[in-house]
């Protein structure tokens, strides 16, 4: 679905379903470089399970147009604006890597419509490396390498797609691929420079659910224990066997996991 | 933290796309003969269906043997996916069909395998697909030969039968200057001598019946797609841009990027054409992949080792095959295909069609039969047999004479080859010499 947000193409996928005011939504936000194709299984199941689903590619990614936003804190304003544009009341924000930092800052930012909130693979800070960083200021293809071979747990790399027939670490690069030149970079580069986390932490008032891949390198479990500390109300769900790439690693579980958050705090019936 | 690489071909022969079996602990791709999954609960069933979860419905669609060998094939070509087919025919079928329909155009090459030319000279007109077809080694031909209908270019790696290597990198770029796809048949190289994603080509398949599954036991084919070709940019392929009232509404470039072919060709294609690969030829043909860099080491020295012998044999006419300086994509070849250009080649012996009858009839090692890619050496006679079909005048245009005799060499001894080789080359032209030549 395309909209407007600041004057420039938005574009949000809702599972081939048109928005309806009268649902709680759930609002999907993209990790560093990449799109809304990384929620395509778990927002279709909210877009068919009495949700909107509204998985948003953030500016200058996927389909959505204007500039790019250069800090985490101004990716959760432009998503908060974005909420408002498509007239959104109450809503579950969930995010992953990168985009689980811009939905905690959503979520500390937003605090009357955000009814509940889902940090997938976040750690606090979330440090890039120089190697990666400067790979990607570059427009090296290395860097969408080390982002792919990181991201992924070794046995991801080896296969095993739960998606039967698709390759994994294959699917994800293609995708980083078609990042425009400096996505990535803007992106690492936000995550590396992010130092507000406890503190948004603090000023979160929905319930939290984080979930972990506990053979995650970019965002690992222990990284993420300050964060969770720093919660007031926050379950923690570890996957087993999982890098950092989990909504491909292990779909079903993290959408169970959603899902069971989402039906205590939002749910569909209720709010429909 | 060091800059890490992918896991190497070697590995993803043996590895790419299985885990030990969960619940047996079976090192084994197990066979999953089955065909169909029981759902956990109907929400489950209903999210299968709807491409919510992922998982298996039905084998026609997908099956977890199956899946082995698409992750690995992916893999090995540097895909985002793949899809097993029925026979290598039905993946090209498959390719097609997902793009193209009645009113649409393909530019292909016209050295190609003989059931190839067939499908797109004389079934795929009656269902309103035209095809024009130019000469490999002519890239501009592609590009003059493309009209405003034109869905893809078409062509083999290696043509068959003259070795025709094309020129990816510019034919690729022919295709993409047009807004369309370049898809290859890989069959003749396999990934471990040319991965045809890399040098620029969008979707590729496979007779798996051939090399990859190397044992000559089993039909298959795949589908594999790159995963580069930007669709929703070139605005002419509305089944993967638009809404797809056969599946919700589903648009398959907004939905998966960069795997939209791949996926509608499985939703749509796998679906409702069916050609559905089994999972016991799934098993064959991954226990072939797991020595495919093995065997094409062997397949590739042991084609070397003959094309030097039949060089020098007085009763060879030519020898065609891309290494030997006279072909003329030799340069080409060495910069495309610089780990060998297959193991199936064509010479022409003297005597023509009589000499070739009794060469054939001659052979004790290698098997007369319609087939390449096997670990036993193969041979036929492509003028009465694959290329039956075309008239003098197509077969001239194809590169084949009469006398033509292709070969497909195998993991054999090379010498017991060469000796069988020698052997029968010299009953053909003692049999067909001049009387008064014979013994001089």
């Amino acid at each position: 679905m395309d909209f407007s947000v600041d004057g420039h193409r938005a574009y949000a996928y809702t599972g081939a379903r048109a928005f309806d005011p009268g649902k709680p939504s759930v609002v999907f936000i993209h990790g560093g470089g990449l799109d809304h194709c990384v929620w395509i299984l778990q927002s279709r199941y909210f877009a068919h399970h009495g949700y909107n689903a509204l998985a948003l590619d953030l500016p200058a990614h996927g389909r959505s147009e204007g500039p790019l936003q250069t800090s985490i804190e101004t990716m959760a304003d432009w998503v908060i604006r974005a909420v408002e544009a498509l007239g959104v009341r109450r809503y579950a924000v969930t995010g992953h890597s990168m985009g689980a930092l811009v939905a905690l800052e959503t979520a500390a930012r937003d605090p009357d419509r955000v009814a509940a909130a889902i940090f997938i693979g976040i750690s606090v800070p979330m440090p890039v490396t120089d190697a990666l960083l400067s790979a990607a200021k570059a427009n090296d293809h290395s860097a969408f390498d080390m982002v792919n071979l990181w991201g992924h747990g070794y046995g991801a790399q080896l296969g095993g797609n739960p998606s039967p027939g698709m390759w994994m670490t294959g699917g994800a690069v293609r995708l980083l691929e078609r990042s425009g030149p400096g996505v990535l970079y803007n992106d690492l580069n936000a995550c590396d420079a992010y130092q507000r986390g406890l503190e948004a932490a603090a000023q979160v008032k929905a319930p939290v659910r984080v979930i972990l891949g506990k053979n995650d390198i970019m965002a690992s479990p222990r990284a993420g224990r300050e964060l969770i500390a720093a919660l007031p109300n926050a379950e923690v769900t570890e996957l087993s066997n999982c890098g950092h790439m989990l909504m491909a690693e292990q779909p079903d579980r993290v959408l169970d996991a959603m899902v069971e958050s989402a039906a205590r705090h939002l749910p569909a019936k209720a709010a429909a | 933290m060091s800059v890490p690489d992918y896991i190497r071909f070697n590995t993803l022969s043996l590895h790419a796309g299985q885990r030990p079996d969960p619940t047996t602990g079976a090192r084994a791709t197990p066979i999953y003969q089955t065909t169909s999954y029981v759902f956990r609960d109907t929400d489950h069933a209903a999210a299968l269906f709807n491409a919510e979860r992922p998982g298996h419905v039905y084998s026609r669609i997908t099956n977890p043997t199956n899946a082995v060998l698409e992750e690995r094939m992916s893999a090995l070509e540097g895909g985002v996916g793949a899809i097993c087919t029925a026979s290598g025919q039905a993946a090209m079928h498959l390719a097609i069909a997902t793009i193209a329909g009645a009113g649409d155009h393909i530019v292909s090459s016209r050295a190609l395998y003989g059931g190839s030319h067939n499908l797109l000279s004389y079934t795929l007109p009656r269902f309103g697909i035209e095809t024009t077809f130019v000469d490999p080694r002519d890239t501009e031909a592609f590009r003059a030969a493309i009209r405003p209908n034109t869905k893809l270019l078409f062509a083999e790696t290696l043509g068959n039968p003259g070795l025709d290597v094309l020129d990816i990198p510019t034919v690729s770029q022919v295709a993409h200057d047009a807004g369309i796809p370049l898809l290859m048949d890989s069959t003749f190289t396999t990934p471990y001598l040319c991965r045809p994603f890399d040098l620029g080509a969008d979707l590729v398949f496979h007779s798996a019946t051939k090399f990859l599954g190397g044992h000559g036991i089993a039909i298959g084919g795949v589908l594999v797609d790159g995963g580069r070709f930007d669709w929703a940019a070139s605005g002419k392929f509305p089944t993967l841009t638009e809404p797809y009232a056969g599946f919700h509404d589903m648009n398959f470039a907004e939905e998966y990027g960069p795997a939209a072919f791949i996926m509608r060709a499985r939703k749509e294609g796998a679906r409702d054409f069916g050609a559905c690969m089994s999972p016991t030829t799934a098993f064959h043909i991954l226990q072939g992949v797991e020595t495919l860099p093995l065997r094409m080491q062997r397949h590739i020295e042991n084609t070397r080792k003959i094309v030097e012998f039949l060089k020098s044999n007085d009763g060879v006419g030519s020898v065609i095959y891309p290494e030997l300086p006279e072909h003329p994509d030799h340069e080409l070849a060495k910069r495309l295909l610089p780990k060998g250009c297959g193991a199936v080649f064509s010479f022409g012996l003297k005597g023509g069609r009589p000499a070739g009858r009794k060469f054939i009839e001659s052979l004790r090692v290698f098997s007369h039969l319609a087939n390449v890619g096997d670990a036993k050496s193969l041979v036929i006679h492509p003028a009465s047999t694959t290329h039956h079909r075309m008239d003098t005048e197509a077969l001239r245009a194809a590169g084949i004479t009469e006398g033509t005799v292709r070969l497909s060499v195998g993991l054999e001894d090379s010498q017991d080859l060469i000796e069988d080789l020698a052997r029968a080359i010299y009953i053909s032209q003692k049999a067909t010499a001049p009387r008064a030549a014979v013994g001089a």
